[in-house]
């Protein structure tokens, strides 16, 4: 007597067997679509994660960084009040570094709307010094307010502007159409899902004749889901690899233009490591996901049949 | 003898319909040969789906192997279908698979491995003249040719019962003789056979064979030999070709 386990073997291994079903499946368009879900799937995928990381690396980088601001039309008397809030402030508790920017520095930037000769001229430019802070959070608050109360005496007129206000929409808007994107990935899963079952259930009517004869002949309903299950495994598989193998090409194609751009904005969006581990993993994640469905569609399936 | 089927008021309806078979009750003895007959419509087919195990009764018990198979779970019905070879009045061929690999069908799916079957099928093969047609698919066939391999591919795997729907309805005399000779055989080893035909010339080939008639859906049983078999041999008065 043959134990089921050796049945089971038996009629789901083997070129043989790979012929209870009619050969042809790369014909259909079920691989197909699979690619293209994919492909649009690991591209959200990396776009959400990507803009994640440039959020996280945008925020990390103005956070801990404010602007004291001088504006005194008199030049000297601005040079003046620039030196003594930076001597006041770099004393201050929870301050790593102030650096007053130079007027060469000041003059370039603004050489497009004012031209070259910005700094010759009696313009009152503001003196900027930047103040880097040594911690986050709280300890952030508290070195900013200590900055406030140390410049407010020397002059009512200096203004002091942490980074993250006027960075924050920007980093908002960067988070939430990277939560978009990963909810596009998590809608692409159920897409992907409702494929698969409407390719099981089209696959069990096509071959309902074939079924009914391998039940009258004896075979469980484990043997005709796993015939079933490899076929759609190896479709939903190619499809996988197509679709990762595509985008993966169109990521690093993007990935080299944003390198070539040097704005800070764009420069720190970008793939961190373990974003090079998802991708291949999310393909795979999609075929256990569509075996699962495949299963328990085809289960439901034959179960209604004697 | 000891029944291998044994029927117990047994009814069939499809659907809300009435009633397609009504209160059958009898029993096949283990090793024996039976024709059914009966008027197109008279419920054969329907009578052997329930034999096969493609259908459940409406009402009635039905014990196979000594086994309730009317309740029994649905995942238990495979091992039993293992055990009995069906001839289906349209062949049921697998359409994507050539002659040789319809018959060894049913040795696959029982995890026969491909050089264990090789042997049988090509001696099956054989003996239904389909040797040289064994790579072609049942589309290329012809209408006897098909009926052929479908019956090597009931009785290959020696079930206990064989149900044959019309076997011999596509196939010439000398044919017809062949396969009741390999029925025979396979009686003789000890297999059940139940013959659904309209073929009376059939009727007085097989010695000791015997007849069940349905009418109507019933069972026309009027000594209840059929009913009550005899435990060692046939009644004397029982329906005998």
């Amino acid at each position: 007597m043959v134990g089921a386990p050796a049945i089971d073997r038996a009629i789901t291994a083997g070129s043989a067997n790979d012929r209870l079903l009619p050969q042809g499946r790369l014909a259909g368009p079920m691989p197909w679509i699979v690619a293209i879900m994919i492909f649009l799937t690991v591209l959200a995928c990396a776009a959400g994660i990507a803009l994640g990381e440039g959020a996280a690396t945008m925020r990390d980088a103005v956070t801990n960084r404010l602007t004291v601001q001088v504006t005194e039309a008199d030049a000297a008397r601005r040079d003046a009040l620039t030196n003594r809030i930076r001597a006041s402030v770099v004393r201050l508790p929870g301050v790593a570094a102030v650096r007053v920017a130079p007027r060469a520095e000041l003059a370039r930037q603004l050489e497009p709307w004012l031209g070259g000769d910005a700094a010759a001229a009696e313009i009152p430019i503001p003196a900027l010094i930047d103040v880097d802070l040594s911690d986050g959070g709280a300890a952030a608050d508290r070195a900013r307010d200590a900055i406030v109360r140390a410049v407010a005496p020397i002059t009512p007129d200096a203004r002091v502007e942490p980074h993250a206000t006027f960075i924050a929409p920007v980093i908002a808007l960067v988070r939430t159409v990277g939560w978009i994107a990963l909810a596009i990935v998590g809608l692409m899963a159920v897409a992907t899902c409702c494929v698969v079952v409407l390719a099981a259930r089209g696959s069990h009517a096509t071959h309902r004749g074939t079924i009914e004869i391998m039940h009258m002949l004896g075979a469980t309903d484990g043997q005709v889901m796993r015939l079933f299950q490899r076929r759609l495994t190896r479709d939903i598989s190619f499809g996988a690899a197509v679709g990762l193998l595509a985008a993966v090409a169109v990521i690093l194609s993007v990935g080299r233009s944003l390198g070539l751009l040097a704005g800070d904005l764009m420069g720190s969006i970008g793939l961190p490591w373990w974003g090079w581990v998802v991708m291949p993993a999310l393909p795979l994640l999609f075929i256990a996901v569509a075996w699962v469905a495949a299963r328990i569609t085809l289960h439901s399936a034959l179960n209604r049949s004697l | 003898m000891t029944a291998i089927v044994q029927f117990e008021n047994v009814g069939l309806r499809y659907g809300f319909g009435a009633e397609t078979l009504s209160d059958l009750s009898f029993s096949l003895e283990q090793g024996s040969f039976y024709f059914l007959t009966g008027a197109s419509g008279a419920g054969k087919t329907s009578l052997l789906k329930l034999l096969y195990l493609s259908q459940r009764p409406s009402r009635g018990a039905i014990h196979l192997f000594g086994t309730d198979i009317v309740t029994m779970a649905r995942t238990r019905l495979p091992g039993f279908r293992r055990r009995i070879g069906v001839v289906f009045q349209d062949f049921r061929l697998v359409p994507h698979l050539s002659a040789y690999d319809n018959v060894a069908l049913p040795l696959r799916i029982a995890g026969v491995s491909d050089a264990q079957l090789k042997m049988p099928v090509d001696e099956m093969l054989h003996w239904v003249g389909l040797t040289d047609r064994a790579n072609a698919l049942p589309a290329t066939l012809s209408g006897g040719e098909q009926q052929r391999v479908a019956i090597a591919r009931a009785v290959i795997g020696r079930p206990e019962l064989l149900v044959a729907d019309e076997p011999t309805g596509n196939v010439d005399m000398e044919m017809a003789s062949r396969l009741i000779t390999l029925f025979e055989a396979l009686n003789k080893l000890g297999t059940t056979i139940v013959v659904a035909t309209h073929d009376f010339n059939l009727l007085g080939k097989v010695a000791n064979a015997r007849m069940m008639r349905l009418d109507a859906g019933r069972l026309v049983d009027p000594t209840g030999a059929l009913r009550y078999p005899p435990r060692t041999a046939p009644a004397p008065d029982a329906p005998r070709w």
